[in-house]
């Protein structure tokens, strides 16, 4: 009984942190800046890239992961300075766009680095529980889930940057009118979700295998909890994750990985029929 | 007032505010260029006719999404979705029922049905759920990839309908082409990718293209087109904007279907692949660069495309796909209505600017 529980626990939160952390960059840049990233699944690649590259020299993985977000995050700030500033207030136009770049980062990559690159093993072995046997990584990406919504609410509501960020977007004019760089704050911002993606792709590049379309695999559930979450990256994307893992450990546990997929599209196109603006927009109206 | 008859209503709306082209100039061009598609065939080789049907085959999928998305507003990733499931569709009815007695022209209007009315589903939660344009497009997409990983994962044998065995990532084979009953000795008419198939589907075409300019010059097509401009004005005119929108996403998905089918026949195959991310970002590629608020250049950008596709994909199939991402990501930031549409209004503009110059 006991077994089965944790069992179960630990597959809802193994699901749960999965959706936080692979939604965190994706509703970052959605909910400041209203763009939705469809080259998102390529910055996890990226990451994941590099985080395996700097391993394989033979840094320390946490060292390579760190690598792996900065990177994505550079490539981030590049792409917003080339592409999407120019197409703000344009929401569809953006989509196109970023799918254009995902398109031809993917085969970009398959084209320069071939099929596939050598993975790095999954760290620091497993644990006995009850009469079961755990990943300790998988514990440890429950924890990171954690610390990164943390570190971003922090960030966002007790730093400079975050006051200067939540202005810009609530009142681009009125932030530019006092002197915010307005430009650079978008910049940076979107350099923070790509950062996000690069964590990401990092921090389970040990867990799979690492092709260049691996991107595809990530941004299903990424758009999923967004859609389901809201504009709010913390009253949303955190809460609809935790949600949606549940709902997919569950039907995970009941039919199997696929079930616990369609599972969790079906639960969304309830959602946004019952509750179009996401688990955000209930939340905020209630304490309205 | 007398009426005029029904079909003088419809032909006059061949011309309208929402397509372009216009007067005999229009129509006389469009008639040699019918003209030379009917002649095309007979002075080419049967493989480059069997090539021309592929093409054609997609275009369907283009319309619809040009209905969708050009005139509608309402972005859609979903159309890789619909022609999959109606190629499936048709292979299971195909393959457990035969191609007898002109079974697969009913087992095509099923198919379509089939894909018609999951798209009127996902589109009654996605419409009357209000679902903003992004938000539609990230949907659709998820519904696409969802299927797309649901399909390749149905290899075991447990996975079947009827006598016809999903097979997974390899997908299902052998279905029948297009059989049309036929007075003759074989009672029937084989719709091999030769000839009779090119005319088949180059006639399935005009129509697709004359009836879409029908409708988008009705009624129904200039409330959409009010809908893509202001969807709250439209609203306080007293139009239900979701009925309109569901209408135009099952039309569009119905087209897609009927080009999945084609594909289908055409290659006797369909794949999971086929509704994957690469191939669900082609049409968003024709349709955007073509230029996707009018049929005419979305047809041409179309093909013009296929065939441009086609041509690198002697380098490899990656390469072709970069190009037809930068081009996509060049045609958003430097000619947001599409490059053919670009070309058709240059003169148009180059003649603006010299009156105003000229004042």
């Amino acid at each position: 009984m006991f077994d089965a529980i944790f069992g179960f626990l630990y597959q809802f939160g193994d699901a749960s942190a999965f959706l936080v952390l692979c939604a965190s960059g994706l509703a970052i840049i959605f909910g400041m800046m209203g763009v939705i990233n469809l080259a998102h699944g390529e910055f996890i690649m990226a990451g994941a890239y590099t985080t395996v590259t700097v391993a394989k020299l033979g840094a320390p993985l946490p060292l390579a992961i760190v690598c792996g977000a900065l990177f994505a995050g550079f490539v981030g700030i590049l792409l917003e300075r080339l592409v999407i500033r120019h197409l703000y207030g344009r929401p569809l136009d953006t989509i196109v766009a970023t799918w254009g770049v995902s398109l031809i980062a993917s085969q970009g990559t398959l084209i320069l680095l071939g099929p596939s690159i050598t993975d790095v093993s999954t760290p620091l072995g497993s644990v006995q529980i009850g009469a079961l046997s755990y990943s300790v990584y998988r514990f440890v990406l429950m924890a990171t889930a954690v610390a990164i919504i943390a570190a971003l609410y922090l960030l966002f509501n007790f730093t400079r940057f975050g006051v200067l960020a939540r202005a810009t977007i609530q009142v681009p004019d009125m932030a530019e009118a006092l002197g915010v760089n307005t430009r650079l704050i978008y910049s940076l911002t979107f350099g923070i979700g790509a950062a996000l993606a690069g964590a990401t792709g990092g921090l389970y590049a040990p867990t799979m295998t690492l092709v260049p379309t691996m991107g595809s695999q990530f941004i299903t559930e990424a758009f999923v909890t967004v859609v389901t979450g809201g504009s709010d990256v913390f009253l949303g994307t955190a809460p609809a994750g935790v949600i949606l893992g549940f709902i997919r450990s569950v039907m995970t546990t009941w039919e199997g990985q696929l079930a616990g997929q369609i599972g969790l599209l079906i639960a969304v196109i309830i959602v946004i029929r019952v509750l179009p603006r996401g688990v955000s927009g209930l939340i905020l109206r209630e304490r309205a | 007032m007398k009426r005029r008859p029904l079909i003088v209503r419809l032909l006059s709306r061949l011309e309208g505010p929402q397509t372009l082209g216009r007067g005999w100039r229009f129509w006389a061009g469009a008639a040699i260029v019918l003209a030379a598609a009917v002649v095309y065939p007979l002075l080419t080789d049967s493989y480059t006719v069997g090539n021309t049907v592929y093409f054609f085959n997609w275009v369907f999928m283009a319309l619809g999404l040009c209905l969708i998305w050009g005139y509608g507003g309402a972005l859609s990733f979903g159309q890789t979705a619909f022609f999959g499931i109606a190629g499936y569709a048709y292979g299971v009815i195909t393959l457990n029922y035969g191609a007898d007695y002109g079974l697969t022209l009913w087992a095509t209007l099923a198919a379509i049905a089939v894909a018609g009315l999951v798209a009127a589903i996902l589109g009654y939660f996605l419409f009357f759920g209000r679902i903003s344009g992004v938000f539609l497009g990230i949907v659709t997409l998820a519904v696409t990839l969802v299927l797309e990983r649901f399909m390749a994962q149905t290899a075991g044998p447990e996975w079947h309908i009827g006598s016809a065995r999903l097979n997974g990532f390899n997908g299902m084979n052998g279905m029948p082409n297009l059989t049309i009953p036929w007075p003759g000795e074989d009672g029937s008419l084989v719709l091999a990718p030769d000839l009779p198939l090119y005319y088949v589907v180059l006639a399935l075409l005009v129509i697709a293209y004359l009836a879409l300019r029908i409708l988008v010059n009705s009624s129904f097509g200039n409330v959409l087109v009010a809908i893509r401009e202001n969807p709250q004005r439209a609203t306080m005119l007293g139009y239900d904007v979701r009925k309109y929108q569901l209408a135009s996403f099952v039309i569009g998905s119905a087209l897609a279907g009927l080009s999945g089918v084609l594909y289908t026949t055409w290659g006797q195959y369909i794949t999971p692949s086929s509704m994957g991310i690469t191939a669900a970002a082609l049409p968003i590629v024709w349709v955007a660069v073509g230029g996707r608020s009018d049929l005419t250049t979305t047809l041409l950008g179309t093909i013009l495309l296929i065939g441009g596709f086609q041509a690198l994909t002697i380098y490899g199939s990656q390469y072709a796909l970069v190009v037809m991402g930068a081009l996509l990501v060049v045609t958003v930031l430097l000619a947001p209505e599409g490059l053919i549409m670009a070309l058709a209004l240059l003169p148009q503009r180059l003649l603006k600017r010299s009156a105003r110059d000229a004042t």
